[in-house]
């Protein structure tokens, strides 16, 4: 286990080999193969020593146990040996962009860890050294507006980062206790978690540094004044409230210097060579459409019910510059109360709301999601409470040519561009269906008359049939036989083609079947989800229709 | 006083033991005198009991004694006990537990003490005993066995790690690392509120179902939920984690390069079929008339004339240009191979029946031609001495000669292909044994037979003479060898890496060998170049029965069981340097498979580039 912890620890890998059979003696069983060399590169690791003496000395604190020498545990444990992994951590990511590119895992194992209840399974100083440290990198991530996408998935809520040009993902799990699996080393999980923890703590005083930010965090001087008398005694112990505070959300940060207003300097513009006035332009309406989406949620104001998962959503709302608040029994840190007449947003996820204050939209939380994938804030009509919601979709896809794009993508996507057909084409579906309902009866005349050209169809060929068999040399059609040369000219050269891949080589001919494998499965695949969403979208106005009539009826 | 001594008398013995053990007895102890007690007579029933408890008013305070089984009324002094013990009171009706406490010494201090003994000397002078701790301890610090409290380590749990970023503290081994891959990022599947078109019909969850987990596309079914509020817990999220976590230091990593080519351009560029022509393209003829499978064909070496062997024991003669069987030669046996001799001068006709070999004049076309035929062979003087032959050369009956039988060789054992050289006078025959009498070579001018082998070298599937040097051809099952016929030796053996070779045939220029074998591959042969086969072609899907050139034109074909003739150019430069060029122009398809036996013989026209096949649907097939 020593080795394993090691190999964890220092980010050691098994290998392939190249000839499985030559290293494995002769076998070709699944055995994992460790490089000689890093194995080496482990012993040398001066944590080696400090596991050991971590071992003698819980073998002498064992042994004082047992002979009751209490003057000796005490000893023993005031001369705990510790280590640390700094110097791993340095090793591991020599830079700091290294560092943020493998944080993935470490943010979605703290923030696991973080709700983990504080019985069993781990420590409670990892437990609440976890909640610190993802507490303090939310802070850093609304203080510095760098958040991107975020995604209701059935498994938690991810959210995408980007810090320092790094694209950072990162789940975290509803918040409902966990029903722990046996069938999962919890020890492995907590050896991660500790040298994730340590590499997080230093990402985040770099993060913290690179703002201007005190670390650890402290809360802006007035907000925190504001705060204290009012609630901050009733509420917690002072030592507990602080990291309350910070997990509230809800207040900004001390600077180690203070900020001087209208700090925004104009970004000098460096034309890069070789770059054309077009990129320029490009790069800098992305630039602008980044500022922007920045500034999404700047100037309103939320209220958050109850029944929301808070902390997701007053960190997104913080991170686009949203105020939020929420009922002041819920969670320290509210900092207006429902009454408030400035609200312009409550977030609500209940059927109905009996009292509605004029002046505030009622939303379901889909839509702050919605909104911050889409860049833009969405038409708040589909998101009322009770409203059937429309599709959450995924930030992450981007839809490569040939793939399947459903429809509510292609929706959002006129929108980005400044189309709103929104409005209109639901205007015009409503439209649609009332025709659709007085058209029911022209339709099946059209069906009718349908039938009628069948009839006379079949009647026709009937004709030509019999005619065939009187003159059975009377075949003159000019314009088919333009087809027939097209239609040949292609079977030609499919022919062609069949005929020269007959005459590949077996490994390029294996690789060209795979390829083309792929592709049609692909194709295959995007047909399948068209062909699905068409015959859900016929049967669903099939049903409103229906609905309608017995409505009528 | 009489119930007294009653209990007396009464008194158990048994001691203190759980009285269930006297349940199954009628006795429930021994008394003093060592006689059983019995249990007292019950025989109270359910509603006795219920009449008791109703009527008798001391019911609630009658327990029954288990040492003796009587019951017993309780005093009141006993309820009263029961009661304040159910309180948690004391027993004793008079102990007060609130007694006022009263202090042994008095809190006040007083000036005298309480004991007045001296000092004690040892409270004076230091302890031997301490002093012997002190010095073990200092001596443990002195020896290293105790050390002093470290101080505290103050520096910050977090600091500027990256201040200095020293490129030259980078590892070497650091440039190997591979960072583990990042997660996949989700999809609209994984949606709490997906477009309804990603949620799994019935029957895709019960396939997902039945699937391993280690082979399902993903990992979840994909849910839809009418709102935020209702989304539960994922029971899998620690899971998955772990897994994360097993995957980044259990799994081996490496780096793939990705396949990335246009699959356009792994197809090779050929030169377009259109300028290779002329080549066959449609069928044009059908011959019908044989009602079994047509085994062998051959041509005349003018080109007119067809002639056809087939399971139905009957040889026909087609007229190539209007597909009219001109004759019809009923042998008495399956035709196995047929040969028309390609001297245009001799009009002669080699037959493959049963254990003989039959020379047969067609008598059609130039009767000068066949008429002149006849006499060469009439022409034939028996020589003095009988030769020991191994074949046995026998003059055909009247009968036999007035449908064109000439000659009949009779071999000992079922002939199975027969072939002639190119100036016709010599053939050689192929019988169906594992003797060195597998090959025999024939002269029809001379009569006579002989037995090139000394030694059988495997079972011989067919030969071949070389088109224009001495050359003969035999291929066994896995290998063609080259004899050289006049210095009478061994000159080549080509290894075919067939399994099963089935049919050989030689390009008319005679440097080039294609062999078609039974699993469906065709080797083309360079004598010039090596050995091994110069190109292996997969064209067909099952086993080939029969490959032939073209004597002009640049054309090979191949028919096999799948129902196809393909026909492929095959160009041989004079050039030495320049390998032959080889491209398929077109597959042939018309035969029906019949009894999974497809096309069965292929052969081209002499002048034209025609190919006719002859096939297991009793059909033959000609294609321009």
């Amino acid at each position: 286990t020593v080795t394993r912890r090691l190999c964890i620890l220092k980010g050691i890998y098994p290998h392939e080999p190249k000839h499985k059979k030559k290293v494995n003696k002769g076998s070709t069983a699944p055995r994992t193969f460790y490089l000689l060399k890093d194995i080496k590169f482990l012993l040398h690791e001066p944590i080696v020593n400090k596991f050991r003496e971590y071992k003698v000395f819980v073998r002498k604190l064992r042994k004082a146990y047992g002979k009751s020498e209490w003057s000796t545990v005490d000893r023993l444990k005031d001369n705990k040996p510790t280590y640390k992994l700094d110097h791993i951590v340095k090793e591991r990511y020599p830079t700091f962009i290294d560092a943020l590119r493998d944080l993935d895992d470490a943010l979605s194992m703290c923030f696991l860890f973080s709700t983990f209840p504080r019985t069993g399974k781990c420590h409670v100083q990892t437990i609440q050294l976890c909640r610190r440290l993802a507490v303090e990198f939310l802070n850093y991530v609304i203080a510095s507006r760098s958040l991107r996408k975020v995604f209701l998935s059935i498994k938690g809520i991810y959210y995408q980062a980007e810090v320092l040009g790094q694209p950072i993902t990162w789940i975290t799990p509803y918040t409902f206790a966990h029903d722990h699996p046996t069938d999962v080393d919890y020890r492995v999980m907590a050896t991660f978690t500790e040298f994730y923890t340590t590499l997080l703590g230093f990402v985040n005083f770099r993060l913290y540094q690179s703002l201007n930010l005190l670390y650890p965090p402290k809360i802006d001087g007035q907000t925190d004044a504001e705060l204290k008398p009012v609630e901050g005694k009733e509420y917690a112990m002072d030592s507990e409230s602080y990291l309350e505070k910070l997990s509230a959300l809800s207040a900004s940060l001390a600077r180690v210097v203070a900020p001087t207003h209208e700090e925004e300097v104009e970004m000098d513009e460096f034309p890069v060579e070789g770059e054309t006035a077009e990129q320029m332009d490009a790069r800098k309406k992305e630039q602008e459409a980044l500022e922007k989406h920045k500034k999404l949620f700047e100037g309103l104001r939320f209220f958050l019910n109850r029944e929301v998962p808070r902390e997701p959503l007053a960190f997104i709302i913080r991170c686009f510059g949203g105020q939020v608040s929420w009922d002041k029994s819920l969670c320290i840190g509210a900092t207006y109360d429902v009454n408030d007449p400035s609200i312009t947003h409550q977030i609500v996820d209940r059927p109905r709301v009996e009292k509605q204050v004029v002046g505030r939209y009622y939303l379901q939380p889909q839509w702050v999601f919605d909104s911050v994938n889409a860049k833009l804030c969405l038409p708040v009509a589909d998101y009322f409470p009770g409203v059937l919601l429309p599709p959450h979709l995924s930030p992450f896809v981007t839809e490569q040519e040939g793939d399947y794009v459903p429809p509510e993508k292609l929706k959002l996507l006129a929108m980005q561009r400044g189309e709103n057909p929104g409005d209109e084409s639901e205007e015009e579906d409503e439209e649609a269906e009332e025709e659709e309902d007085d058209n029911d009866k022209e339709e099946e005349e059209e069906d009718e008359s349908e039938k009628e050209e069948e009839m006379k169809l079949k009647k026709m060929e009937e004709e030509k049939t019999q005619s065939n068999k009187v003159l059975p040399v009377k075949v003159t059609a000019g314009k088919l036989r333009l087809e027939d040369k097209q239609r040949l000219e292609q079977e030609q050269q499919s022919e062609e083609k069949r005929l020269a891949i007959m005459m590949m080589k077996k490994r390029e001919k294996y690789l060209y079947k795979k390829i083309m494998f792929g592709k049609k499965r692909k194709v295959r695949e995007a047909n399948k989800l068209a062909a699905k969403r068409k015959a859900h979208d016929t049967a669903a106005k099939e049903e409103r229709k229906k609905s309608k009539k017995a409505r009528r009826a | 006083p009489l119930p007294s001594t009653l209990l007396q008398d009464i008194r158990n013995t048994v001691g203190n033991i759980p009285m269930e053990w006297y349940q199954d007895f009628p006795h429930i102890g021994y008394n003093l005198e060592g006689k059983k007690i019995y249990k007292p007579i019950r025989n109270k029933d359910e509603l006795d009991m219920f009449l008791e408890k109703m009527e008798n008013p001391d019911y609630w305070r009658t327990v029954q004694d288990k040492m003796t089984g009587a019951d017993i009324k309780l005093t009141d002094e006993q309820v009263d006990l029961v009661h304040r013990l159910q309180k948690g009171q004391f027993g004793d009706v008079h102990f007060n537990p609130y007694e006022p406490a009263v202090d042994f010494f008095t809190h006040e201090v007083m000036i005298h003490p309480v004991t007045n003994r001296p000092a004690d000397k040892r409270s004076f002078i230091p302890s031997l005993i301490e002093k012997e701790k002190v010095s073990k301890l200092v001596h443990a610090i002195k020896m290293g066995w105790i050390k002093p409290r470290k101080p505290k380590d103050d520096t910050p749990t977090y600091y500027d790690l990256w201040a200095h970023e020293d490129p030259n503290s980078i590892l070497g081994r650091h440039k190997m690392h591979v960072p583990a891959p990042k997660m996949k990022l989700p999809g609209h599947e994984e949606s709490y509120n997906p477009p309804p078109e990603y949620l799994l019909s019935e029957e895709e969850k019960l396939a997902w179902e039945q699937q391993e987990p280690a082979e399902r596309k993903l990992n979840f079914v994909p849910q839809q939920y009418q709102c935020l509020r209702a989304v539960p817990a994922y029971s899998r999220f620690i899971h998955e984690r772990f897994e994360r976590c097993l995957d980044l230091y259990l799994c081996p990593r490496q780096r793939k390069m990705r396949v990335n080519v246009d699959p356009e351009d792994l197809i090779p560029k050929l030169p377009k079929p259109r300028d290779l022509q002329p080549f066959p393209t449609t069928q044009a003829l059908v011959y019908r008339g044989h009602t079994s499978l047509v085994r062998c064909l051959s041509i005349s070496p003018s080109g007119q004339w067809l002639v056809s062997g087939s399971d139905d024991c009957t040889v026909r003669f087609w007229e190539v240009c209007t597909a009219r069987c001109m004759k019809t030669l009923p042998v008495g046996g399956v035709v196995k191979s047929i040969a028309w001799n390609p001297n245009p001068t001799i009009c002669l006709v080699a037959i493959c029946v049963e254990q003989s070999v039959l020379l047969v004049n067609p008598c059609l076309g130039d009767k000068l031609l066949y008429g002149a035929t006849d006499q060469v062979l009439e022409s034939y003087v028996a020589p003095e001495e009988e030769r020991v032959q191994p074949v046995q050369w026998v003059t055909a009956t009247m009968e036999e000669h007035s449908k064109g039988v000439r000659l009949v060789i009779q071999h000992s054992k079922a002939v199975k292909q027969v072939t002639w050289h190119g100036k016709g006078d010599y053939f050689a025959s192929v019988v169906s044994d594992n003797s060195n009498l597998q090959v025999l070579i024939h002269q029809t001018s001379k009569r006579w037979s002989q037995n090139p082998f000394r030694k059988s070298k495997g079972l011989v599937q067919c030969v071949l003479f070389h088109p224009i040097r001495p050359y003969f051809f035999v291929a066994t099952q896995r290998y063609v060898r080259v004899y050289n016929l006049l210095k009478q030796e061994l000159t080549k053996k080509l290894m075919t890496n067939c399994k099963w070779v089935s049919s050989m045939a030689i390009h008319p220029g005679g440097d080039n060998i294609i062999c078609g074998s039974y699993d469906s591959k065709l080797a083309w042969f360079d004598l010039d170049l090596s050995t091994r086969p110069y190109q292996l072609l997969r064209h067909h899907k099952k086993a080939l029965r029969s490959v032939a050139f073209h004597k002009h034109y640049p054309l090979f074909a191949s028919g096999s069981d799948d129902g196809t003739v393909i026909v492929c150019h095959g160009m041989v430069y004079n050039d030495l340097l320049q390998n032959p060029l080889l491209v398929p122009v077109k597959v042939l398809k018309g035969h029906v498979i019949t009894l999974d036996l497809g096309v069965l013989d292929v052969l081209f026209h002499p002048t034209q580039p025609w190919v006719f096949s002859s096939g297991a649907d009793s059909t033959i097939r000609l294609y321009t």
